[in-house]
């Protein structure tokens, strides 16, 4: 990504990256989740605090969650990062992503050196998160009318369902491959196996969707470290390489799109992405893509390009996702298994990929991975952040 | 508190389904805009009243809702296809969830939304109902 837009960039390394346990962590605080976090990415980089010139935090909603705006600071402060330049990125479930690449254009143009992009959510303090996690879709003409945030996507899922054929067992399937990667990772909140008999026989959350269709409510925070391509060798034997880093948005109420079984926004990040990095779907090893609902990585699967619009469900269903299949979905376990604390989401898929491009993801390594993927979404795909990394 | 302002900002809206109409292309929104995206600066937007009839594009039954819509469910909430063009989401009512197919054709009524505790507002406005 030398030349963007007419401006020379930097390339752009990852030198570090971290993640804590997601899960119900109740004896973890806001605060200590993401201090955590940024510790271990910094110890992982070889760097020590003070080496760091900006921090980027992605968080959807402190203020509703644990009553704390302002975190940047709270966070530089806790950190023992003071005074180095803060920043809050919030695009609802996409706040990691985004805070990613304000990172990575902090590095590439130049204007800072090291830079630390992480993501933290504590949503466990409160006893109802529903109202707080509809905020990411139009309050005023969505959920004033009674929908849930679940009921938007159960309403993709349904068109998808009547336009395609998708079938129930292949949203179910979408679960199932899930925890079965997941499985293999220590971090995730749900480190087991699920069976689609399970994903079926779940309680209804907003048919067609059923409680294992869904992410669930998470605590947990994440980071990377950031440095100019040509410096990483100093920190590093195995740096991690941006190829490419985008964004689009896309209308924030889903009954304003042209076709709720596509998320425009994704097809706009994935096609600047590919043009970025000079790659085509074809390229791409293993991707870390956004299922905050079943039907959610089904579309992201056809948006992304990996397969043609309405064949998700039967790509799934013929293991094409699996860790030794044709393109390896979220070996993480995917925002169903590892959990899903919204803003440390997108850092996390971030970490998962460099685990897995150094050949450090132990159990649920993908053999061979040169170049990996990740898709972060905000809302029903008001926000869509893709990035592209590779060995 | 907050419906009382919110709410009497939008009555027109949320109780006579007005939205708006660019009279430089032709589209028409709901909930209104001020902007029309596709013209911008160029569009020239006026109110217009949708008449309320539609047919269903898609719909969940809610069987996990939010506090405010508890006492409701399961319920049936639709993203409709207006006759004028617009796409509205809202409530299906008057019908067992099970009937509710894609492609049915509904009408709009008027209906209480939700109460704000004890000592709230009451909002009204639009749901919509299946046709016969």
């Amino acid at each position: 990504m030398r030349f963007y837009g007419g401006i020379h960039l930097r390339d752009v390394a990852i030198i570090g990256v971290s993640q804590t346990k997601f899960g119900e962590l109740w004896d973890v605080s806001f605060r200590d989740m993401i201090t955590e976090a940024g510790m271990k990415a910094i110890g992982d980089a070889n760097i020590e605090g003070d080496e760091l010139d900006a921090m980027y935090v992605g968080n959807m909603s402190a203020g509703l969650f644990v009553e704390q705006e302002h975190i940047a600071s709270l966070i530089a402060d806790h950190a023992g990062l003071t005074p180095i330049p803060c920043a809050r990125i919030e695009a609802a479930c996409a706040s990691g992503g985004l805070a990613l690449r304000n990172g990575v254009m902090a590095v590439a143009s130049g204007y800072h050196d090291i830079v630390i992009s992480a993501g933290v959510e504590k949503m466990t303090d409160v006893v109802d998160p529903t109202p707080a996690i509809a905020t990411a879709s139009d309050q005023e003409w969505e959920a004033q009318q009674g929908v849930t945030f679940p009921a938007l996507y159960a309403m993709m899922a349904r068109r998808h369902m009547y336009e395609y054929g998708t079938t129930r067992e292949q949203l179910a399937m979408m679960s199932v491959v899930n925890h079965k990667h997941g499985a293999k990772n220590p971090l995730a909140q749900y480190p087991r196996e699920i069976t689609v008999d399970q994903v079926l026989n779940s309680g209804i959350v907003a048919d067609p969707l059923r409680l294992l269709d869904c992410s669930p409510v998470s605590d947990g925070a994440a980071a990377v470290i950031l440095c100019p391509a040509e410096d990483a060798k100093k920190y590093t034997d195995t740096p991690i390489y941006v190829k490419a880093s985008t964004q689009a948005s896309g209308t924030i109420a889903l009954h304003d799109r042209h076709d709720i079984t596509t998320i425009d926004s994704t097809v706009h990040a994935a096609k600047k992405a590919y043009e970025m990095a000079g790659m085509t779907p074809k390229d791409i090893g293993g991707v870390e893509v956004h299922d905050c609902f079943s039907i959610n990585g089904i579309l992201a699967i056809e948006d992304l390009g990996f397969v043609k619009k309405g064949q998700g469900g039967p790509a799934i269903e013929d293991g094409i996702t699996e860790l030794d299949g044709r393109i390896p979905v979220n070996p993480s376990g995917g925002l169903k298994a590892r959990g899903h604390p919204l803003g440390a989401t997108g850092i996390a898929q971030a970490a998962e990929i460099v685990w897995q491009l150094r050949g450090d993801a132990g159990k649920r390594q993908i053999e061979g991975i040169e170049v990996g993927m990740t898709h972060n979404i905000g809302g029903t795909g008001g926000t869509a952040a893709v990035h592209i990394l590779s060995r | 508190m907050k419906d009382i302002v919110r709410g009497w900002r939008h009555i027109q809206q949320r109780y006579n389904l007005i939205g708006s109409k660019c009279s430089q292309c032709g589209n028409v929104f709901f909930p209104s805009r001020v902007l029309c995206p596709e013209c911008r600066r160029k569009g020239k937007i006026e109110d217009f009243k949708f008449s309320g009839e539609g047919k269903i594009h898609t719909f969940s039954v809610i069987h996990t809702p939010t506090d405010e819509f508890k006492t409701l469910a399961p319920y049936v909430v639709a993203i409709i296809k207006l006759e004028e063009g617009a796409q509205i989401t809202s409530q299906i009512v008057d019908c067992d969830p099970d009937m509710v197919e894609i492609g049915d054709d509904v009408e709009m009524v008027f209906r209480k939304i939700k109460e704000e505790g004890e000592d709230g507002v009451i909002s009204y406005g639009y749901k919509f109902k299946l046709k016969n």
